[in-house]
């Protein structure tokens, strides 16, 4: 017996805990959000992912409340929160810069919010205590911002915004100012301290690895709509555009004339070289398609393999070396460039390839997606 | 290296030892000096030509007559009280409109800061002097202010402002507002907005974190200007000799007369001397109170 999955997102009886209802935001002239209609559950980690300027800051700005929509309505909790300002909303924030209070000590920082609600003194202390345990600073407690590392600070702004026991918690590209290796750790952290504390989190992040690790769902977002909401590995395996499937990951896109044969389709895409077969994901009409495929899962040989039907012989160009992958830039005789990677599974000296290989290009008939035009 | 950074930390050094140190310690030996009628007017001065023995009879002659004097007249306390209480009030009367409008201009469209900044700064292209005296213009009985009082129908009589003490604080305050402006001004375009958005996240109202953020953070700036107004302010003469009246007692006038009028140096230089206490101590104090918190984050 495998546990109940946690998807609410296909569960029709469930509630959402935020509704975007047609919400369009302009600046002036610049329209930031297009009518954009989405739901988030409780318990949900969302990933806003986009490039700048997409509209996602304005979105989580919108939610915490220092944004008014120009129309539609925002709901938390079946309740619309346009009027509410943003010190009464059960939202709070982890900015990107962290904002936290240079004057006060991160004890202070972490009972800002808790001394406004004018709790009593013990509850707000073990409060506080509470949330240092959390994010692991129990030492830090009495100094100051700028006398603790920038992994350190990160900890108190997410405890800071914690510490209030928020409903939905905003986090503004909440690793973005750690390198590489404290951020891969920090991801973890971050998904073991949403499960802990049930809190409905919702990240923004041009950061696509970032997003695909921590969230629950992911929300592709391109001038100020959502190009596709879905669990990380639908994203990446099955992209309903071209701009998702370019924006997430690396990938092949080849252009070309699909028909169909049977349960399969056979894309035309060059002079003098053999369809390529496809299965299409839903029920789709001859005509131009985009075909799309991921470069792990084109197979590169240096002998023609005969157990599959896309096969295509090519030239290395260029090779990427990555340490755990290699990705090689193979230029096919029509001047069509694919990549293909292959892992480095095997310590030696010499690589199986070199550059102006002749090798063979190969890939099953469901590895790729055909996307309609 | 170290050559290098010794200069660089000399020349400052040198400036105060220069213009400071050197001027005081000499302004300090006449306050310990008598009267007398020569020149310099006072005695003794130091003959280097009779050695060491000469060096001994002129320390020997020097006293703290001078400082006692001044303790013994009550005028001159009085002045000191007078003057501390105008510069203190000023100071807060500075506060109080220099803290808006600075904090106005932080908040004012980037593209006009500018112009505002430079709105604050105008008055200076003209000379001090001549500001002062076109107040006198201003606030006396015929001056503009009555008039337009009385156009307005506000007044049936012209104000008495000029010789006052009122014209006194004008004076000041109209004076000395752009020092405190501009380190506040300074403070405040570093604050960073998103901590004011934290703030009303984290459940405060906009007063409220402008009283728990923005205060706080602007203390530096305010500071400063509190310094860079009350201590000018203190030992101010042009201002209330031109603009105040009998009953206006400031030190820096009292000062003026032993100096010009009675010829007084030796007195004259005690009142400095005592001046730059009444200035000195609270700066020192504030500094040292700043190490000891310092100290105790670290």
């Amino acid at each position: 017996m495998s546990e109940t999955v946690f998807e609410p997102w296909n569960d029709p009886a469930e509630k959402p805990l935020i509704q975007f209802r047609n919400v369009t935001k302009s600046f002036g002239d610049f329209t930031a959000i297009d009518d954009l209609s989405i739901d988030i559950y409780e318990k949900e980690f969302f990933a806003l992912l986009g490039p700048s300027g997409c509209g996602k800051t304005t979105m989580m700005r919108m939610l915490a409340g220092f944004e008014k929509v120009t129309s539609g309505t925002i709901m938390l909790d079946g309740q619309d929160i346009s009027p509410i300002p943003p010190n009464k909303r059960s939202v709070n924030m982890m900015f990107q810069s962290y904002a936290l209070f240079p004057h006060l000590t991160v004890y202070d920082n972490i009972a800002f919010g808790l001394k406004r609600d004018k709790l009593p003194k013990d509850q707000i202390d073990a409060r506080v205590k509470e949330m240092l345990r959390l994010v692991q600073i129990e030492k830090f407690g009495q100094r100051k911002p700028e006398q603790i590392s920038g992994g350190q600070r990160q900890r108190v702004a997410l405890a800071r915004a914690l510490a209030k026991a928020p409903k939905l918690l905003l986090l503004d590209e909440p690793l973005s100012a750690l390198d590489k290796k404290l951020r891969q750790d920090t991801q973890f952290e971050l998904m073991d301290i949403q499960e802990k504390t049930g809190t409905t989190f919702v990240v923004v992040t041009h950061d696509q690895e970032e997003a695909m690790t921590v969230a629950s769902r992911v929300a592709v977002m391109d001038h100020g709509k959502l190009k596709q909401v879905d669990t990380p590995d639908r994203i990446y395996e099955a992209p309903n555009s071209t701009y998702v499937a370019d924006f997430i990951g690396d990938v092949n896109i080849i252009e070309g004339h699909a028909t169909k044969q049977g349960e399969t389709m056979a894309i035309g895409w060059a002079e003098g070289q053999p369809p390529i077969i496809g299965t299409p994901s839903k029920p789709m009409d001859d005509g131009k398609v985009s075909f799309a495929i991921r470069p792990e899962k084109v197979a590169i040989s240096a002998e023609r393999p005969t157990d599959r039907n896309n096969v295509v012989q090519g030239k290395v160009l260029d090779i990427a070396y990555l340490g755990n992958l290699s990705t090689y830039h193979v230029q096919l005789p029509n001047g069509v460039m694919i990549k293909a990677q292959a892992a480095n599974s095997r310590r030696r000296a010499s690589r199986p390839f070199t550059w102006d290989d002749e090798v063979w290009l190969s890939w099953t008939d469901t590895a790729g997606i055909i996307l309609e035009n | 290296m170290n050559l290098r950074r010794f200069s660089l930390i000399a020349v400052p050094y040198f400036w105060l030892l220069g213009l400071f140190l050197v001027p005081f310690l000499i302004v300090f030996k006449i306050s310990l000096s008598d009267i007398a009628l020569s020149i310099p007017p006072y005695t003794p001065t130091l003959e280097l030509s009779e050695g060491w023995a000469g060096f001994r009879d002129f320390l020997s002659q020097l006293d703290f007559e001078n400082f006692e004097f001044l303790a013994t007249d009550d005028l001159y306390w009085k002045s000191y009280l007078s003057s501390v209480q105008i510069a203190f009030i000023s100071t807060f009367i500075c506060l109080a409109i220099g803290f808006p409008i600075a904090y106005g201009m932080a908040n004012a469209p980037k593209e006009w800061q500018p112009t505002l900044m430079l709105l604050v700064i105008l008055p200076f292209w003209t000379s001090f002097l001549i500001r002062v005296y076109s107040l006198i213009g201003i606030l006396s009985q015929e001056g503009m202010l009555n008039q337009f009082l009385m156009w307005i129908g506000l007044i049936n009589e012209p104000l008495t402002i000029l010789n006052t003490n009122i014209a006194v604080y004008i004076g000041i305050v109209y004076t000395y507002v752009p020092f405190m402006i501009l380190p506040i001004y300074a403070t405040l375009t570093k604050l960073d907005g998103s901590l004011l958005e934290a703030a009303e996240d984290l459940g405060c109202s906009r007063t409220e974190a402008f009283w728990r953020i923005t205060i706080p953070l602007s203390k530096a700036g305010i500071i400063a200007g509190c310094f860079l107004v009350f201590i000018p302010a203190l030992g101010e003469f042009v201002i209330p000799s031109l603009l105040g009246g009998s009953e206006t007692l400031m030190i820096g006038k009292v000062l003026y007369e032993e100096f010009f009028a009675n010829r007084d140096w030796p007195v004259a230089g005690a009142v400095a001397v005592i001046l730059l206490l009444i200035l000195i101590i609270p700066i020192v104090l504030y500094q040292r109170n700043e190490q000891r918190q310092l100290e105790a984050e670290t």
